[in-house]
């Protein structure tokens, strides 16, 4: 039993250590009574819902500090336009650990630490590096301070060499002459010592994604950076090459470094780190120890609310055969086999999962079947509601009741700058509602506003503002709005790819409730995700996918992460 | 030009002869190409320094024309080439000093701006020779002693070289082109994103403007209106063509330059109206331009303005 000292309310939850309505630490009661979890005369969902303004500042009682911080923010308040993006964030990073700032999209992590990095410059607080006041305006200040980033988009020169990149900036030799030896072994001793192996010859653009981050992290070691800012460093990587990462981390702290890690993934900050710091809304809402804490309460603490982890579904009952894939290729335009003789059915009311590491031919599946490849790359027999489209087009496989919700929303689901009225009817512009009058050839207002009003009703699309350009909305509003405009057509195959790519944890849980409500309704859906997790998750059936062929079918009730991962990579199941 | 006078009535339907051939590919057009592709090489040059950081630089033709009326007017008052070509150095310099403040501070458009400045450039040299020389456009003859018809021929070579050095062999080069494939790259590692572009503008600037200079100065000897007649456009040309790389580069220049020289060694020679021979070099550049504009990669930064958030 713990309680709340400011407000008295009791929690039953032994794991929550800070309270859900003002955020003050919460200590064990002394009246074992006290049951009630919150006052009974509140809604709770009400009581939760109290504006981030209103709760106090959580401020960590002071454990004797034996040590000066590697990195501390103290007040550090920040506002873009009318947006207060940092409101008072004090932060405090201890040198030699990992330390993990968690929040959802928006909640000011990033800014918190590009600030630190001197991207951004504060409108007020302070910047304490190793006990002192610093005036940290550049990144280059921070560079002579032992403050390294590596951001989540990398900044990375794509046509120059892995060593032209970390040298960039700090370049060995005299401004008459680069000293490119000196570098390249300079980087070879970092590579040994780090267990970071990159070739300093290759070009930035002949990587993998993973070895760019790699580079990244040499470009920080290269400048003896002390403490790295790394900013969502998984988002783009498989979860071999986290496993890899997270080794390298692990080491980096071996050696004496201060690791910052900005994530929204509840597993990674369990797993690497050793303290984390919860932002939400711009404000610090909560400040643990790793091993003090767990999922659900980060979460809680992220989104404000109790948040389900788990996706809840019923059994499936699968119908008849809606979408049947017979030997089905992709070629790709440079002549490679992309998809390689696949085979399988997708049935009414089950989600079949496609998991595989990405680039294995997910992407152009996908594609192939919303109607998006040129028919003359691809081969074999797609049937429909028993009818071949396989040479179908985009238009006709939607208007035949195939949706399709892209895996790059910025390249295929949206178009950023048009409002979000206009990207509702994305896909039935040419038909009522949005058409109307002199035959159909005229935009009727009336229609797509309705239309808009309804995705945007259903879907909980923020702001609800259908003028606003798409651009405005966050990642999983964005996702929103796309899936919720697939939905409106009530489709009878949904094919659907990466549903919460980049999506804060509020909205996948309520991606995953919509998904798996459209296969209750009777609809077939296929779900490609490079989350693991995910696709596990949701799916009835889960294909395992390798090099453009289907490797595996595996029960994901059933199966081990190692047992799918091994066929993902190509391995024997 | 009195030029079709030369030809032999009963040779107009002859076809190109072994003699006539002999008349073009002469030591003359090898030295007549170097002469011409000097400009266009200069030219270039300054340009690949703009645009490797960054900013498209469609003003070398004005660049050009103010270094061309500089270098002609400051010599024939100086009596020295050298004030002339320093002059011209300064005046590019000045001008491209424009482009930058407008492209790179206030991020404005840098096709805009540098077709503004062409513009410019054909009026101003008019305005300034009317005043200083009564003329509608032109200088005053210069005197042979004054040219330097060959010391920019050896510059452009050796800045060929030094271009190169510069851009794969400086912490200035690797700047530069960091700057212009991915700035907010460069500005994490620590570089002044604005310097480094002001930088490659003004030389730019200085360059293009020593071509200039060696059209008024070093070729003719006077700057007449509009002299460089797309130099400019055909030098950005080469820069495309030659991918935005020193050497490269200059052998696209030298191209263009043997077109020139060409079209003016068969002038007379063959029978075809001067006005198809003319057309030569310009034909070729939108052959070129056509045929390898999509092969080459342009620096990913160019053409777009750099706004460092805060």
């Amino acid at each position: 039993m713990k309680r709340c000292p400011t407000c008295n309310r009791t929690y039953s939850d032994e794991t929550l250590s800070f309270c859900l309505a003002d955020g003050a630490l919460l200590s064990a009661s002394e009246d074992p009574q006290a049951t009630l979890t919150l006052p009974s005369s509140q809604d709770p969902q009400e009581t939760l819902r109290i504006p981030a303004s209103q709760i106090p500042q959580v401020t960590q009682p002071s454990p004797s500090a034996p040590k000066t911080t590697a990195l501390e923010l103290r007040n550090i308040t920040k506002r873009f336009g009318d947006v207060l993006a940092n409101d008072h964030v004090t932060i405090s990073v201890m040198p030699g650990t990992i330390h993990a700032i968690v929040g959802e999209n928006g909640a000011g992590k990033s800014t918190a630490m590009r600030i630190a990095y001197g991207f951004y410059t504060a409108d007020s607080g302070d910047i304490i590096v190793d006990g002192e006041v610093r005036d940290i305006k550049t990144p280059h200040d921070a560079i002579a301070l032992g403050i390294g980033m590596v951001h989540q988009h990398f900044m990375l020169v794509e046509p120059m060499t892995v060593a032209e990149n970390i040298v960039l900036g700090a370049e060995p030799g005299s401004v008459a002459g680069l000293d490119l030896k000196k570098a390249a072994a300079e980087i070879r001793a970092l590579s040994n010592e780090f267990k970071l192996s990159v070739d300093p010859n290759a070009t930035i653009e002949s990587l993998s994604v993973g070895q760019q981050q790699r580079v990244e992290l040499m470009k920080a070691l290269y400048r003896r950076a002390r403490l790295l800012i790394l900013d969502e460093p998984t988002a783009v990587l498989t979860p071999q090459e986290v496993e890899e990462f997270f080794a390298i981390l692990r080491n980096m702290r071996e050696q004496g470094k201060t690791i910052i890690i900005i994530t929204h993934k509840l597993s990674e900050v369990l797993a690497i780190s050793d303290d984390v710091t919860v932002m939400r809304d711009g404000r610090v809402v909560g400040e643990l120890k790793t091993k003090d804490t767990n999922a659900a309460e980060l979460a809680r603490l992220m989104v404000g609310r109790e948040v389900l982890l788990r996706v809840e579904k019923s059994e499936a009952k699968p119908g008849d055969v809606v979408l049947s894939v017979r030997d089905f290729s992709v070629t790709a335009r440079d002549g490679s086999r992309r998809v390689d003789k696949v085979s399988f059915d997708v049935q009414r009311g089950e989600i079949v999962g496609i998991a595989g590491v990405e680039g294995n031919g997910q992407t152009e599946l996908i594609e192939a079947l919303a109607g998006l490849v040129d028919p003359a790359r691809v081969s074999g027999r797609v049937e429909y509601l028993a009818r071949d489209i396989t040479n179908a087009n985009a238009r006709t496989r939607k208007e035949q009741g195939i949706a399709h919700v892209p895996e790059d929303r910025h390249r295929r689901g949206l178009l950023l700058d048009f409002n979000l009225a206009e990207n509702s009817i994305l896909g039935i512009h040419y038909r009522r509602p949005a058409v109307a009058g002199l035959g159909g050839i005229l935009l009727n207002d009336s229609g797509i506003q309705k239309r808009a009003a309804q995705v945007i009703k259903d879907f909980d699309v923020r702001p609800p503002n259908p003028e606003l350009p798409a651009r405005a909305l966050s990642g999983g509003n964005q996702q929103k709005l796309i899936i919720g405009r697939e939905f409106e057509l009530e489709p009878k195959l949904l094919l659907v790819s990466q549903p919460t790519r980049g999506v804060d944890i509020g909205a996948i849980e309520f991606i995953h409730r919509k998904l798996v409500s459209l296969r209750d309704a009777g609809c077939a859906v296929l779900l490609v995700s490079a989350e693991l997790e995910e696709v596990t998750a949701l799916a009835d059936r889960l294909l395992i996918i390798h090099e453009g062929r289907i490797v595996g079918e595996v029960d994901p009730k059933q199966a081990t992460t190692e047992e799918i991962g091994l066929l993902m990579t190509g391995g024997k199941g | 030009m009195g030029v079709r006078g030369r030809v032999p009535v009963k040779s107009f339907s002859r076809p190109l002869t072994t003699k006539s051939m002999k008349d073009i590919f002469t030591l003359t057009l090898i030295l007549s190409t170097i002469h011409l592709a000097t400009p266009l090489v200069l030219a270039a040059l300054g340009g690949l320094y703009s645009e490797r950081s960054g900013v498209i630089n469609i003003a070398l033709e004005g660049l050009m024309l103010a270094g061309a009326f500089t270098a002609a007017a400051v010599t024939h008052y100086v009596g020295n080439p050298w004030v002339g070509l320093l002059a011209a150095i300064v005046a590019g310099i000045l001008l491209a000093s424009i482009h930058a403040v407008a492209c790179i501070s206030f991020k404005a458009d840098q096709v805009v701006t540098g077709t503004a400045i062409n513009i410019l450039m054909i009026g101003v040299p008019a305005v300034l020779s009317g005043a200083f020389f009564l003329s509608s456009g032109s200088t005053p003859q210069i005197p042979k002693e004054n040219l330097i018809p060959w010391t920019p021929v050896i510059l452009a070579l050796l800045l060929v070289v030094a271009t190169y050095y510069i851009l794969y062999y400086t912490p200035f080069g690797l700047r530069l082109r960091a700057v212009g494939e991915n700035p907010e790259a460069a500005d994490a590692a620590g570089i002044n994103v604005k310097r480094i572009r002001y930088t490659g503008v003004l030389i730019s600037g200085a360059l293009a403007a020593i071509g200039g200079a060696y059209l008024s100065i070093g070729q003719s000897s006077l700057f007449t209106r509009n002299m460089t007649s797309g130099r400019g456009f055909i030098a950005l040309a080469a820069l495309i063509f030659g991918k935005w790389r020193p050497v490269q580069t200059m052998l696209a220049c030298l191209l263009f330059g043997f077109a020139d020289a060409l079209s003016t060694q068969m002038q007379g020679v063959i029978d075809i109206p001067v006005q198809f021979i003319q057309m030569i070099p310009y034909v070729l550049t939108m052959v070129v331009l056509a045929g390898f504009i999509g092969l080459s990669r342009a620096p990913r930064a160019l053409g777009i303005p750099y706004q460092k958030e805060r």
